[in-house]
């Protein structure tokens, strides 16, 4: 006997589906399932802009109300990926402007994006409320300008890391006197000045807004005045927090703090002048995130701050922070769920500041909640790691960069395979890791034995052979994304787990030893892994085929070549008729 | 430490990672850079003074300016590493170099910070604010020592000068700017006519400084 739920109830529960996951696993389920779920999917996730193509995701979900892209390989934030590489967000827009004329949101990384992309989002999505954009380039303030005077409903705009040809600071200025909805705004990226008056006016006539993250050029004097008019923010970026230390200055901004009582955000803080940082004492308290990456302040300042946030998630801070900061951290960050420490001189091969691996090791016997790490230091050791994963084997996202390539346990001299492979055997629930220091192929091995729940690898200057990257690509089960890069791993590791290439996402390797041949091979036996060669040498067509590539991006796809490819960029193993397949 | 090469054993070195590696820097390598740029600050790896000096008409060649060491501490740059975001890479602490700013005629004086400035330009920028009175002229046009301010009030001319640390009385704009704003203890923005006429200092005295 059929029966089921009318497609009222089976949409209706779906409707509390919110990750995608669940979404595709539903669709699987049946016909009726596929159907029911691809019309009431409302948000879409696109982690290649070239695995699948606009068309193909328009055709199976009509009633898309949210885009997330992104583009670039990771690598490319560490220039990398040459320039003119790809991710240009344009011929998406063009697609989603005919599909979606009732799209509100956007979310891009690592794209290039035009101001003519801008334009055309700016014009053709009636009900436009979101764009946000990080670590994107292309485009100017020109672009910006479109997005403020045409987004009559927009509520965020949210500009992360991106780099921006600022043609001028009017943009902000085409914001229309009747435009009241925004809600977050972050331009912290921008470096020319905005009028501040504009600024003003629009932060006034918002009630709803939440975010407020300033650029630089915003002077710390003027910082009262807008927290005065929005003491209802809850996330707060600064501009330059220097200028000569003036009483009235001060005291008007300590008080404006005090009036935001729902803060819980603070970041900026560039050329920090440390005689302003008491200001923010009154809402330490209330801080679950505090970004002082750009604070080029001591540790004693640090503290002084650090030890008020008892209630603190998310910590970013440059190395100044050195041990005792983190000590202090340990002590009364008992909240604490991610810790960035960030390398203020990142050149220099003698350390400038008193940061090791022991104020890691402090916050990891500390903070007992803590779950994500990224932990820039000039020395580390095996027993370190191996304590922090004792201490903290709810871990989700460990990655560790010791700065000197091939540094080896400072203590023993010996490589760090023990100390890391203590990380991947008690942190179960690792999805994300990153590993430096001096590495052999044994680190492979616990990793292929114990990482079961990895899901992001990205390795340097690591392993001796084949058999590293092999040990990755047999064993780790949940891999979609992999990054390598100056390792001596090769044709034979590739070639023997082909299938596993088609279970992830992508797997970037440059300066290995990959060759020509093996590429070529690689990208006529799977028709759906796209096999792109980065070379920038002259007359590829006539290197040896055992010769090693520059860097190789292989990721799965369902669209067939794609058609954008720069003369540096080949796709290897395809027949060169094929075409971009966009039925 | 020998090994790491074993990457790149069938191909010469292509991209600047392969041939870098890492390791293995000698530390006497010599470096290709122009005069007077460095990605550091720090007493520590600064260039000896003969790369910093601009000569004028001297066209020194690449080679031979590269003649100066870096200092040991710091690195051969291997390309994205260590993996820190552009925006990122130099974090290190800005010093302050307050120096006094007398303009003759003027009852005070004012005080800038030279450290906040990138280069001459900026600051000329910075007197235009400071003293509202000024705007910026140029006579010649492209060397910035004929760079002067003018009051458009009363036509008077001004030329940016400078004590340096051994007391000398010198010329704004000569010297590559790090170099000045390391060296310059106070500036005093002459009047022209004082300039000219020996009383401050003399524009064809100034050669025989560099």
């Amino acid at each position: 006997m059929a029966y089921s739920f009318p497609e009222e109830v089976l949409e209706h529960v779906f409707s509390f589906l919110a990750s995608q996951k669940d979404r595709n696993a539903v669709s699987l389920v049946c016909k009726t399932w596929y159907e029911m779920e691809r019309w009431c999917r409302k948000r879409i996730f696109v982690g290649n802009c070239y695995a699948v193509n606009p068309r193909i995701m328009i055709r199976r979900f009509p009633e898309v109300k949210s885009v997330e892209l992104k583009g670039k390989p990771h690598f490319a934030d560490f220039n990398l990926v040459p320039e003119g590489w790809g991710g240009c967000v344009y011929p998406w827009i063009v697609e989603i402007a005919r599909g979606y004329p009732w799209l509100e949101e956007i979310r891009l990384k690592r794209m290039v994006v035009t101001d003519e992309s801008l334009e055309l989002i700016s014009k053709s999505f009636k009900n436009f409320k979101v764009l946000i954009l990080s670590s994107c380039e292309g485009f100017s303030t020109d672009g910006l300008a479109a997005i403020a005077a045409n987004c009559r409903n927009l509520r965020v705009l949210d500009l992360r890391e991106c780099e921006v040809e600022e043609l001028s600071g009017h943009w902000l200025s085409h914001f229309p006197d009747s435009f009241t909805s925004l809600e977050s705004l972050n331009m912290a990226c921008l470096s020319y000045e905005v009028s501040f008056s504009a600024l003003e006016r629009l932060v006034s006539r918002s009630s709803n807004l939440k975010t407020l993250r300033l650029n630089r050029n915003v002077p710390i004097e003027k910082l009262s005045i807008l927290l005065q008019r929005a003491p209802q923010l809850v996330d707060f970026g600064t501009g330059a927090y220097s200028s000569e230390i003036r009483s009235d200055t001060y005291s008007s901004l300590a008080e404006a703090f005090s009036g935001c009582k729902k803060l819980k955000s603070l970041s900026g803080f560039w050329d920090v002048v440390p005689a302003y940082l008491p200001a923010v004492y009154s809402v330490c308290s209330q801080l679950t995130s505090l970004n002082l990456s750009y604070a080029t302040t001591q540790s004693p300042d640090l503290s002084k701050i650090l030890g008020q946030c008892h209630n603190l998630q998310r910590l970013v801070v440059l190395d100044y922070i050195e041990d005792t900061g983190l000590d202090t951290v340990a002590m009364s960050c008992k909240d604490l769920r991610e810790l960035v420490v960030f390398p203020s001189d990142p050149f220099v091969a003698d350390a400038n500041v008193l940061l090791t691996e022991q104020g890691l090791v402090s916050v990891s016997e500390g903070c007992s909640k803590l779950q994500s790490v990224l932990y820039f230091c000039r020395q580390m050791s095996n027993s370190a790691l191996i304590s922090i994963s004792k201490n903290r084997p709810n871990l989700t996202c460990f990655r560790c960069c010791i700065l000197e390539p091939r540094a080896p346990d400072y203590l023993t001299f010996e490589p760090l395979d023990v100390g890391f492979g203590s990380i991947v055997e008690n942190c179960k629930q690792l999805t994300r890791l990153s590993m430096s220091g001096l590495l052999t192929d044994r680190v492979f091995e616990y990793i292929g034995t114990h990482a079961k729940k990895l899901d992001m690898l990205s390795i340097a200057f690591a392993g001796d052979s084949d058999l590293g990257l092999h040990h990755v690509l047999s064993g780790c089960e949940s891999l979609r994304k992999l990054e390598i890069r100056d390792c001596p791993f090769g044709d034979k590791a590739l070639l023997a787990n082909t299938s596993k290439l088609e279970t992830m996402r992508s797997l970037w390797m440059s300066s290995c030893s990959v060759s020509f041949g093996a590429c070529k091979l690689l990208g006529q036996k799977m028709p759906r892994l796209n096999v792109e060669v980065i070379d920038e040498r002259e007359n590829l067509d006539s290197i040896a085929e055992d010769a090693h590539v520059e860097k190789v991006y292989i990721y799965r796809t369902v669209s067939g070549q794609r058609p954008d490819m720069p003369d540096f960029v080949r796709t290897m193993g395809k027949d060169n008729h094929e075409v971009y397949n966009l039925s | 430490m020998a090994s790491e090469t074993s990457c790149f054993t069938t191909e010469p070195p292509t991209a600047p990672a392969a041939a870098a590696g890492g390791l293995n820097f000698n530390d006497t390598e010599l470096t290709l850079r122009l005069p007077g740029e460095s990605r550091k600050s720090g007493a520590k790896r600064r260039f000896s003074g003969v790369t910093d000096l601009k000569l004028g008409e001297n066209d020194r060649s690449d080679t031979e300016c590269s003649g100066v060491t870096e200092s040991p501490s710091s690195k051969e740059q291997v390309v994205g590493w260590p993996p820190v975001r552009s925006h990122r890479k130099n974090m290190t602490k800005r010093d302050c170099k307050y120096v006094k700013v007398a303009v003759d005629g003027a009852p005070y004086l004012r005080k800038v910070d030279l450290e906040f400035y990138s280069g001459y330009q900026q600051l000329l920028c910075a007197f235009e604010d400071l003293f509202s009175c000024f705007t910026i002229i140029n006579v010649t046009g492209d060397v910035l020592n004929e760079r002067k301010l003018m009051d458009p009030v009363n036509g008077m001319e001004y030329v940016p000068t400078y004590e340096d640390k051994d007391g000398d009385w010198m010329l704004v704009g000569d010297v590559p700017w790090k170099m000045f704003v390391e060296s310059c203890k106070r500036i005093r923005l002459m009047k022209n006519s004082e300039a000219i006429n020996g009383s401050g200092i003399n524009h064809r005295q100034l050669y025989l400084f560099t």
